[in-house]
């Protein structure tokens, strides 16, 4: 992995280079794509690749791996995205899952927005597709898809979200990238990276499927800015 | 979006879409087994009725029971208002409530939009007189666009006692918005003044309008609000402007067919055609509920913007 030496804890806001990314999505706040609103003109960002498309691949590769290893094979497991990125990495587990052992995982959405607890905080926000596959939640192992987790603030919204459409048997988490920060009890089954941040900085998960690349970024304020800007509330 | 929802007017096409595409996810709920959602909890949705409505009162309260808003109807009739309370103090006795929202039906044009610059809250115009009745425009959208797939470039025509239809109104102004092309067929005594100035054809003979319509929506004849006979009769009417199954006969094949309710069969429409496969009368009730969750989530599901009082025209 070339980009893991570059990878370290220590301090990241000198290692950026420009980038003229003004449309990047950026996943600031528990990683869902709220950081476009906040990229507005004027904005001055510092971005590093953390991982490249490659290394996205050969982390889902692995993730389906634990995923088969974990659930014995893959029985009664339905894969829920949640919007907008883990809805295209769902998919992506779903068909690297496929690959490995031929079986075929339901494969769905889950938007959270409605069961937010910070909804009257900010503007209203869009509602996102659910898309519950044909054969429901009921008894299945539901693992849940992001592609960054951070408060938890989305997880507990899509715990409840998924409560309305059944009982699974179990719920597990699956997420690209974990970046700390936790403010409520939710701990991930899969990681495919753990990626130690600043609150300051934000992780934007870039995906073909929506971006028209793979890449993962850290993105840093230009100036160290005393309140925590890219850490959502 | 605006922060009221008095008219179709000045409904920007992005937010117009935001409605619809809001609609769309409220409408999977109707697919679930427990349709309750929690976002609007601790929020209060005042019905603040003065004209009798059933269908819009109940679907805007279903809605709001849906978001877990607390809903408190507050009619005309047997209320203070009946003891001469005027609208102001009505109003600001709803605000004392704490009301979030107030959802208007008046029998006065404009009265939700006055509403709107005495409470704090959002305004919802549930229909005022002659004016507009912007969330049945906005279900009837709805409704048009997940039948036939887009909005884009169709033929809509509007049929019958457009004077008097406050309901024609916000659909001339939205479906122009959302890039739909308006005819209006009714005879000459009921069609307004100013119509020139509206982005709308308007013709006199239904017969040379319909096969070439998408969607024909028909209106029903409001005898309640007729100060003066504007046709011979009934029966006469009836012949020129209803639409029976010969008439229906001459649309194109992928033609709707649209009433808001209530009908008068055999007047404005027939009863074979006001049950006929294109007819799409019931799916608007239905499709009103989603539409109504969609207006009321995107009014108040976000931050509260109390501090900015304002007035959206």
């Amino acid at each position: 992995m070339a980009d893991a030496a570059r990878r370290n804890d220590g301090p990241v806001d000198d290692l950026g280079a420009p980038l003229g990314d003004a449309g990047s999505r950026t996943s600031g706040a528990d990683g869902e794509d709220a950081g476009s609103d906040r990229s507005g003109p004027g904005a001055e960002r510092v971005s590093r690749t953390v991982l490249a498309a490659a290394d996205i691949s050969r982390i889902v590769s692995r993730m389906a791996h634990q995923i088969l290893e974990k659930t014995s094979g893959g029985a009664g497991v339905v894969l829920l995205g949640i919007p907008t990125r883990g809805v295209p990495l769902a998919a992506r587990l779903a068909a690297r899952i496929h690959d490995v052992e031929g079986v075929a995982v339901p494969t769905g959405s889950l938007d959270p927005t409605m069961y937010r607890d910070d909804l009257r905080l900010r503007a209203v926000r869009p509602l996102r597709v659910t898309d519950i596959p044909d054969g429901g939640v009921d008894g299945r192992v539901v693992i849940l898809v992001d592609d960054v987790l951070y408060s938890g603030r989305t997880v507990r919204a899509a715990l409840d979200a998924l409560a309305e459409y059944g009982r699974p048997r179990a719920v597990q988490l699956a997420v690209l990238v974990d970046r700390g920060h936790r403010e409520l009890p939710v701990r991930a089954d899969y990681v495919g990276k753990n990626m130690p941040t600043s609150r300051r900085e934000s992780v934007a998960v870039r995906l073909t499927e929506t971006d028209g690349a793979d890449a993962v970024l850290i993105v840093s304020p230009d100036e160290p800015a005393p309140p925590a800007a890219g850490a959502g509330r | 979006m605006n922060r009221h929802l008095l008219s179709t007017a000045d409904l920007r096409r992005e937010d117009a879409l935001l409605v619809l595409d809001t609609a769309e996810q409220m409408a999977r709920l109707s697919d679930r087994a427990v349709k309750k959602l929690p976002t609007l909890r601790g929020r209060t949705v005042v019905n603040l009725f003065f004209e009798d409505s059933t269908r819009t009162r109940t679907s805007f309260e279903l809605a709001a029971k849906r978001l877990s808003a607390d809903v408190i109807n507050f009619s005309a009739k047997g209320s203070s208002v009946s003891k001469g309370e005027s609208l102001k103090d009505t109003a600001l006795t709803l605000e004392a409530m704490g009301a979030d929202a107030v959802v208007c039906r008046h029998p006065a044009s404009g009265a939700p939009h006055r509403l709107a610059g005495w409470v704090h809250g959002s305004v919802l115009n549930a229909g005022d007189g002659t004016h507009e009745h912007p969330t049945q425009a906005l279900l009837d959208a709805f409704t048009i666009r997940r039948r036939l797939g887009r909005l884009d470039g169709l033929a809509v025509t509007i049929v019958g006692d457009v004077l008097h239809s406050r309901v024609a109104r916000s659909n001339v102004w939205l479906l122009h918005t959302l890039g739909a092309k308006v005819t209006l067929v009714a005879p000459p005594t009921l069609v307004p003044h100013g119509v020139s100035a509206w982005p709308v054809d308007v013709s006199y003979d239904l017969d040379a309008v319909l096969p070439a319509s998408d969607v024909v929506m028909m209106l029903r004849v409001q005898q309640e609000r007729m100060s003066a006979a504007f046709f011979p009769t009934e029966r006469e009417y009836s012949r020129r402007y209803g639409l029976d199954a010969d008439r229906a006969a001459t649309l194109p094949e992928h033609a709707l067919v649209m009433h808001p309710g209530p009908m008068v069969r055999g007047m404005e429409i027939s009863s074979e055609v006001a049950d006929s496969a294109r007819s799409t009368v019931v799916e608007q009730v239905a499709n009103g509920v989603s539409v109504r969750m969609a207006c009321l989530y995107l009014l108040l599901g976000g931050a509260d913007e109390r501090d900015e009082r304002e007035v959206t025209r």
